[in-house]
């Protein structure tokens, strides 16, 4: 294939993805301006700032855990590390709506903490100060400890690729392993770090479950209120394309950040560093110290569903949920395999031109993984709708048949919603990883007679392994959660687990969602142990 | 012929051979639990095939609009009555004329033109501490804005659409300024700012942290069957409101027959299923919402709440007032 032809094929699937995003933005044209009043003197400025700081909130909070954490398991050799390197990934399994649950049940007035606690002391209600989990702060923490993974992974693979070289340059230069640290590991992994970080702020801006559960006035729950509430469904648009803003903002601002800055690693043999051994006590404490996000956001709620599940396990052997099983797995499977492959096409396409009618579908395409669910989905449904309608008169006027409806209400509808959520995730992932190989690499492929394409096939995926492999694991897990679009564009007597789960949960059966909402987590973990020690045997073959 | 022709073909010929068996598509805003049950059994019953897609409401209804004539979907089923009347108002439904549902279903309860109709009744009483509150202190919805409950409150956020219908109602009944006047007083009353669903509301009753809770009643009557919230259950105690005046506040579930319902006839027999005895009683016994027909037996836990007179309001016009309720609590700053 030649370059020029690729760069169309890809630039046209990057529109289809852009479309659903540009359906939202469009409302932006028609003027509401009652509406707008009335959100302007009542609770806009609600919106913003909780939106504002629940975004921010998570950024810190996931950066500073993920980044703790990879460091550690990269750069000390201590007791159970092997293990805890993937157990750490755990948290990416739990819908951030069923940690609310688990946590509420756990923590909340009439939960069974605060009865003990109340029970030993003698106090009653308004006696002592507890720490409300369903507010702000219990938001950004519930979303801070199923999102950090996201840095963690990236930050840990960064770090590891670090070559061995530097942390000797470094050393001799006179750093302490600190100031290494500071001054250097943290520099060089910073694309990686603040990639992981803004998926998981866009992520956080697009929450529903959680923030209304905890009754915190967000974008989306007002995004949600205008539409259904009020049923003013553009007014809920343009709030969505507000939020939009926010993302594009959030996204250039790092972009900015790093303008100047390229972070190839030398050609060269990397050599990792050996990791420093911690013996004793301190490696103890170290296990410890991973142990505890893994113990908050998968461990503790895990026992909780499997305490509820425990009653109703005979649910798991039935047909019907068999069926759950695997249509959620096929489908997760299959869209995270899509989502990979068009990342990678993206990643390079922008790589090999950089034009602009490429690069701008492809930025617009990734903002939708800021954007609840509900809303992409209307975004694909309206087009998709259109298209089949458009065809349904055509060829009725034509040959007098009816075609009805083609793609609507198929899962194609469903997987390219998906792919419009979920494109960010992969993109960033494998883009930190390109932005690693340096572009004498493919000028070396080229003088040696490669195809544009053959060097994407030949040089740059198999460096890219453990890049696209965190790409697909982590469009894999969100599909497997992703409930708005699911609900919305599914065909008629398809479900999956997590529509299954949000359905008893949201009824505030949490006791009968608790067995598909622990298949979801159980899914999950698969592919979060497969593709880690895939991960670490490309680290190996690597060095 | 060449392969893809042929399988067009066969494709078609597939979707011909499919299009043959009776069956009907239901776009449901009632949970497939909530459901299934009752159109398999329908499905035993009548050999009409029953297709599901479950969602929320509105999102059913956008799918619907944007599908157009071409949609499948034949019933679209809600749990509130808002959707049904935003569904007429799009012109999505069309008017059934049925003597089965029109003698079944009393007229404040079905649309006047006949687009829509009540299936079940779900009512929000206030519910108290019978330690903390005696049942003279206790009159109507308005008197909670009186001072005297400061602080002894508990309701959820005005995102829920029971709260939005019940606000609409007293748009309705009492005017908008009143409305605004009793909403300013109410939310000066709440226990803690909103949070949780309806249980949670219950729970903290029953925990201490405020006297009264509204909530639907199938909510309290779930919590009976589980385990972690059977004694919060048992801790309240129902009040019907307003039993002096217009009654207690209701909503329904409902549906309605798509406009361009490929299988009306189907999607009629469905609907007419829904009212006969039997499943008006599965409703109550399995999610506690109260039958539509008259003389269908309560179940035993409806029964423990006791007889209440309702809203006579024409159901349609709480879907008429949605919008204008949500402001109302906008501005009161309800949650």
């Amino acid at each position: 294939m030649t370059s020029s032809l690729f760069s169309r094929t890809v630039t046209v699937f990057a529109l289809l993805l852009a479309l659903p995003v540009l359906v939202v933005l469009g409302s932006l044209w028609m003027p509401q301006p009652e509406l707008w009043a009335h959100l302007l003197d009542t609770v806009l400025a609600d919106y913003v700032t909780n939106s504002l700081l629940l975004a921010l909130g998570v950024g810190v909070l996931s950066a500073g855990i993920g980044t703790l954490m990879a460091w550690t398991v990269a750069r000390y050799q201590f007791v159970g590390r092997t293990l805890v390197q993937w157990l750490l990934l755990l948290p990416m399994a739990i819908p951030a709506y069923i940690l609310a649950y688990s946590y509420t049940g756990l923590l909340d007035f009439a939960g069974p903490v605060q009865s003990q606690l109340r029970l030993w002391f003698g106090w009653s209600y308004g006696d002592y100060y507890f720490p409300e989990i369903r507010s702000l702060p219990g938001a950004i923490l519930m979303l801070s400890l199923v999102l950090y993974p996201y840095v963690y992974m990236l930050a840990r693979t960064a770090f590891r690729q670090q070559s061995g070289s530097l942390l000797e340059a470094s050393r001799t230069l006179g750093f302490t392993p600190r100031q290494h640290f500071w001054h250097v590991a943290l520099p060089v992994a910073r694309p990686a770090i603040l990639t992981g970080a803004a998926l998981a702020m866009m992520e956080a801006l697009a929450d529903y479950g959680t923030v209304q559960y905890f009754g915190v006035t967000t974008f989306t729950t007002g995004i949600f209120r205008t539409w259904f509430g009020m049923g003013n469904q553009v007014g809920a648009a343009q709030l969505s394309a507000l939020l939009c803003s926010f993302v594009l903002l959030l996204l250039y601002l790092e972009q900015w950040s790093r303008r100047k800055l390229r972070f190839y690693q030398q050609g060269q043999k990397q050599q990792e560093p050996s990791r420093q051994p911690v013996q004793g006590f301190a490696g103890f404490c170290m296990l410890l110290l991973c142990l505890v996000p893994v113990l908050l956001g998968f461990l503790l709620p895990a026992l909780q569903l499997l305490g509820w599940a425990f009653d109703r396990a005979e649910q798991l052997l039935s047909a019907d949920f068999i069926k759950l099983l695997i249509n959620s797995f096929s489908l997760a499977a299959f869209t995270a395999l899509v989502t990979a492959c068009l990342a990678l096409c993206f990643a390079y396409a922008k790589r090999l031109s950089g034009h602009w009618s490429l690069v701008l579908p492809v930025r617009i395409a990734a903002m939708g993984y800021a954007l609840p669910g509900t809303v992409i989905a209307i975004g694909v449904m309206l087009p998709l709708a259109a298209l089949d309608n458009s065809i349904d008169v055509w060829a009725e006027q034509q040959f007098g048949i009816r075609t009805g409806l083609l793609l609507s209400g198929t899962l194609v509808a469903l997987v390219l919603a998906y792919t419009v959520r979920f494109i960010a995730v992969a993109l960033h992932s494998v883009e930190a990883g390109l932005m690693q190989i340096t572009p004498s690499m493919d000028n070396a492929a080229r003088s040696l007679g490669e195809s544009p394409v053959g060097v994407l096939k030949r040089v740059h995926l198999p460096l890219l392994r453990a890049s696209v492999l965190s790409a697909l694991l982590l469009v894999f897990v969100d599909v497997l959660k992703e409930l708005p679009a699911t609900l919305l564009l599914r065909p008629f007597n398809f479900n999956t687990l997590s529509v299954r789960s949000y359905e008893l949960a949201s009824d505030e059966r949490l006791a009968d969602a608790a067995l598909p909402a622990l298949a979801i987590v159980l899914i999950g973990l698969i592919p979060v142990i497969l593709l880690s020690r895939a991960l670490d045997s490309s680290n190996r073959g690597a060095q | 012929m060449k392969f893809w022709q042929k399988s067009l073909v066969a494709v078609a010929l597939t979707a011909a051979a499919l299009a043959q068996a009776a069956e009907v598509n239901v776009y449901s805003g009632r949970q497939e639990e909530l459901i299934k049950p009752m159109l398999d059994k329908f499905s035993k019953d009548t050999g009409i095939k029953v297709n599901l897609i479950t969602g929320k409401p509105d999102e059913l209804i956008s799918r619907m609009q944007s599908e157009g004539r071409n949609s499948p979907a034949d019933l679209l089923i809600s749990t509130d009555v808002g959707r049904l009347y935003r569904a007429e108002v799009q012109g999505l439904l069309q008017s059934i004329d049925s003597k089965v549902l029109t003698d079944a279903i009393p007229a404040t309860l079905r649309d006047p033109k006949q687009q829509w109709f009540g299936l079940t009744k779900r009512a929000r009483p206030i519910m108290y501490m019978p330690g903390k509150v005696k049942t003279e202190q206790l009159s109507t919805i308005e008197d909670l804005a009186d001072p005297k409950w400061k602080g002894k409150i508990c309701v959820r956020s005005s995102d829920n659409i029971y709260n939005q219908s019940m606000v609409a109602a007293l748009i309705a009944q009492l005017g908008e300024e009143k409305t605004q006047a009793w909403a300013n007083g109410f939310v000066k009353n709440f226990a803690q700012p909103p949070k949780g669903g309806d249980r949670d509301q219950i729970k903290a009753a029953a925990a201490g942290v405020c006297e009264i809770a509204i909530a639907n009643t199938y909510y309290l009557g779930g919590m009976f069957d589980e385990a972690g919230d059977k004694a919060a259950a048992e801790a309240v105690k129902v009040f019907w409101p307003n039993q002096l005046g217009r009654g207690a506040h209701i909503n329904i579930s409902g549906a309605g027959v798509a406009k361009y319902a490929p299988n009306k006839a189907e999607a009629v027999k469905l609907l007419e299923y829904m009212v006969k005895p039997e499943a008006q009683s599965w409703y109550a016994e399995v999610n506690h919402e109260y039958p539509v027909v008259q003389g269908v037996k309560w179940s035993q836990r409806l029964e423990s709440f006791g007889q209440f007179k309702a809203e006579q309001l024409q159901l349609s016009t709480l879907g008429e007032l949605n919008a204008k309720a949500i402001q109302v609590m906008d501005k009161a700053g309800w949650k």
